[in-house]
C-alpha cells in the first residue's frame, strides 16, 4: 500500500431489521447498536472520545448528540450531527478521520438507528427531557442556569451583587457598539438587582434577550489566506466537550465542559489564559461568565467574584471581556449569539474594531455552550504576525 | 400541598416502554430505580443498558425516596404558560440517596423554605392523568454527618 491511511475502521454493529417496533426509542437502538460496535472493536465505553450521529427525525429536534452521550454515559471530546441523507454513514468515516488527524479525540464512534413505531408517537419529541423535566413545570433554559447559580451561592459565599456585576459590564461595554441591542441602555449592578426576578436566583438582566440576526464564517487554508484582502485571523488551538445533556445529569454543577475544552485549547496553542488580548466569553446568563473565568483558572474555583474586584473588563481594561457587549448587552440572535463572539474577536484580531479597539490585540480566546452547560467549545485566536 | 395542582393543564410525561415500570409504581405510591446486576450503580433515568459500565442486566428495584437539595430555583415567570397558576413554585435537583440526581419539584409552604442540603423525600402528586414524584422536606431529618 503505496497511500498513507488517514484513519481505519475497527468495530462494526448490525443489529436485526425489523418491519415494525414495539415500545422502542431511536435512542435505545442507537445505544445498542454503539454497544455492540465498541464490544466488537475489543474496546470498552471509556475507549469512545468522539461520536457522530444522524438527526433523530421529531425525536430530538436539538442538541442530539448531548441526548445520545448523556444516554449512553459518555462524554466525547467532539461530536457532530451529519445531516447527508443516505451519504451520511460514509461522510461520518472521513470525518472521524479529520477529527482525529486533527487531535482532536482519538476513537470516533458513528451511530445511525431508526425504529419504525406503530402508531407513530403521539409527541413527536422523545428527549429524555420532555419525560423526566418537562412535567415537573421546568421548562425553558432559565431554570437551567439559576440551578448551577444556586449551588454556586450556597457553595462558595458568591452574591447576587457579584453576578449583576458581569451583565452591568457587559451593558457598559456595548455602550461602544452602535449595533447593540442595548445601545444607549446602559444598566448599574442595582438596576440589574432591580429587574424582574424570573428564575430565582436569576434577575431579568442576567438573561439574555431574544432577537434575530445572523452571522457567517469563512474559514480557509492558512496559505490560502495570505491571497485575501484581510489580515487572517489564525486557529491557534480548539477543544471540544459534552458532559451531559439535562441539567440534573450535569456531573459538577459549578464546574462545566469548558474547563476541559478550554485547557486543550490553550495546550494546542502554547498559551494560557491570562496572556489572552480578548475573552469573547459566551454569556448566555451571568453565571456562564462566572463559571467560565473561573474552569479558565484565571480565578480559583468560586472566587469570580473578588477577582474581578481586582480587575477591569472594558476594552481599554486589563482583562477585556465581550467589547461588543456580549449577548448579554447585544441579545442573543439564537445559534447567531454564539457565532458572534467569534466575529468579535476576529474584528479585534484584524485591529478592526474602531472605538472600542483593544490596543495590540494578538490573541483571544472565544467559548461556545449549549444546552443546560452541556456542549463546550474553546477557540484559541491569534492575530496575523 | 397547592390545591391547584390537580386543575393544572400541563404537559405530563410520555412513558415509553422501558420507563413504564417507574410510572405505574408512582400510581400506587411506590418509588423504584433500576439498579445495574454488574457493577452495582443505581441508573436515573431509565434505560436498557447501564450509562456507568454498559451491562444489560438491569433489573428494578425498590427506592428510598429520600434524597438531599443540591440546588434549587424559585420559578417566577415558568418557562410553559399551563404552570402559570402555581408560581412562584420550587424546582429542585434531589441528589436520591441511591446516587443519581433526578429534578422535581419541592413542595414547601414558603419557597423561603427551600435551601441546598435540605433532607427531602418523595411524595406522590397528581397532575392531571399521572402521578409525578415530588419531594416534601424531610419529616425526620437524618443526622447530618461532618
Amino acid at each position: 500500500m503505496n497511500a498513507r491511511s488517514l484513519g481505519a475502521i475497527v468495530g462494526i454493529a448490525e443489529l436485526q431489521s425489523v418491519r415494525r417496533t414495539q415500545g422502542a426509542t431511536t435512542l435505545q437502538y442507537i445505544a445498542q447498536a454503539v454497544l455492540r460496535a465498541v464490544e466488537d472493536a475489543g474496546l470498552n465505553k471509556d475507549a469512545i472520545d468522539g461520536l457522530l450521529v444522524g438527526p433523530q427525525v421529531g425525536e430530538t429536534p436539538q442538541h442530539v448528540p448531548a441526548t445520545v452521550a448523556e444516554y449512553l454515559g459518555i462524554e466525547p471530546r467532539m461530536s457532530n450531527v451529519v445531516d447527508l441523507g443516505g451519504a451520511s454513514g460514509a461522510g461520518m468515516v472521513w470525518r472521524a478521520a479529520a477529527a482525529i488527524e486533527a487531535g482532536m479525540c482519538e476513537t470516533v464512534v458513528c451511530v445511525l438507528a431508526n425504529v419504525r413505531e406503530d402508531p407513530a408517537p403521539r409527541s413527536p419529541n422523545r428527549n429524555p427531557i420532555r419525560e423526566f423535566d418537562v412535567p415537573f413545570g421546568a421548562s425553558g433554559a432559565n431554570l437551567s442556569y439559576a440551578l448551577p447559580m444556586q449551588r454556586h451561592m450556597a457553595e462558595f459565599g458568591s452574591t447576587p451583587e457579584q453576578f449583576a456585576r458581569i451583565a452591568s459590564i457587559e451593558r457598559q461595554n456595548a455602550q461602544l457598539n452602535p449595533d447593540s441591542i442595548f445601545y444607549g441602555q446602559p444598566a448599574s449592578v442595582a438596576e440589574v438587582l432591580a429587574s424582574p426576578m424570573i428564575a430565582s436566583p436569576l434577575h431579568l438582566f442576567e438573561i439574555v434577550m431574544p432577537v434575530a440576526g445572523g452571522c457567517a464564517l469563512v474559514v480557509t487554508s492558512a496559505a490560502r489566506a495570505r491571497s485575501l484582502r484581510h489580515a487572517p485571523v489564525h486557529l491557534l488551538g480548539a477543544g471540544e466537550k459534552i458532559t451531559h445533556r439535562a441539567i440534573s445529569q450535569m456531573p459538577e454543577l459549578t464546574s462545566g465542559p469548558l474547563k476541559p475544552a478550554m485547557h486543550q485549547a490553550l495546550a494546542r496553542a502554547g498559551l494560557a489564559a491570562h496572556d489572552m488580548s480578548l475573552l469573547s466569553l459566551y454569556d448566555c446568563y451571568t453565571i456562564m461568565v462566572a463559571l467560565t473565568l473561573e474552569d479558565a483558572g484565571l480565578c480559583d474555583r468560586g472566587q469570580f467574584g473578588r477577582w474581578m474586584d481586582d480587575h477591569r473588563f472594558g476594552h481599554d481594561g486589563d482583562f477585556p471581556l465581550n467589547p461588543h457587549g456580549g449577548q448579554l448587552g447585544c441579545g442573543q440572535a439564537d445559534l447567531a449569539g454564539g457565532m458572534a463572539h467569534i466575529v468579535e474577536a476576529v474584528r479585534q484580531l484584524r485591529h478592526a474594531a474602531g472605538a472600542r479597539q483593544i490596543p495590540n490585540a494578538q490573541t483571544a480566546l472565544v467559548t461556545g455552550n449549549g444546552a443546560t452547560v452541556s456542549e463546550a467549545t474553546a477557540l484559541v485566536l491569534g492575530a496575523d504576525t | 400541598m397547592n390545591d391547584l395542582f390537580n386543575t393544572l393543564k400541563v404537559p405530563g410525561p410520555i412513558p415509553t416502554a422501558l420507563s413504564e415500570p417507574f410510572w405505574t409504581a408512582l400510581r400506587r405510591g411506590a418509588f423504584v430505580l433500576q439498579h445495574c446486576d454488574a457493577c452495582g450503580k443505581t441508573i436515573f433515568y431509565p434505560r436498557a443498558h447501564c450509562p456507568h459500565c454498559w451491562s444489560e442486566r438491569i433489573a428494578w428495584r425498590a427506592a428510598s425516596g429520600r434524597g438531599t437539595v443540591k440546588s434549587f430555583s424559585t420559578i417566577h415567570r415558568p418557562g410553559h404558560f399551563a404552570w402559570t397558576p402555581v408560581a412562584p413554585y420550587v424546582i429542585a435537583l434531589v441528589e436520591l440517596e441511591e446516587g443519581p440526581t433526578m429534578l422535581s419539584q419541592l413542595l414547601v409552604d414558603d419557597p423561603a423554605d427551600a435551601r441546598v442540603g435540605l433532607s427531602v423525600t418523595m411524595r406522590p402528586v397528581d397532575i392531571g392523568q399521572y402521578t409525578l414524584p415530588f419531594f416534601a422536606p424531610s419529616a425526620n431529618p437524618p443526622e447530618a454527618t461532618p
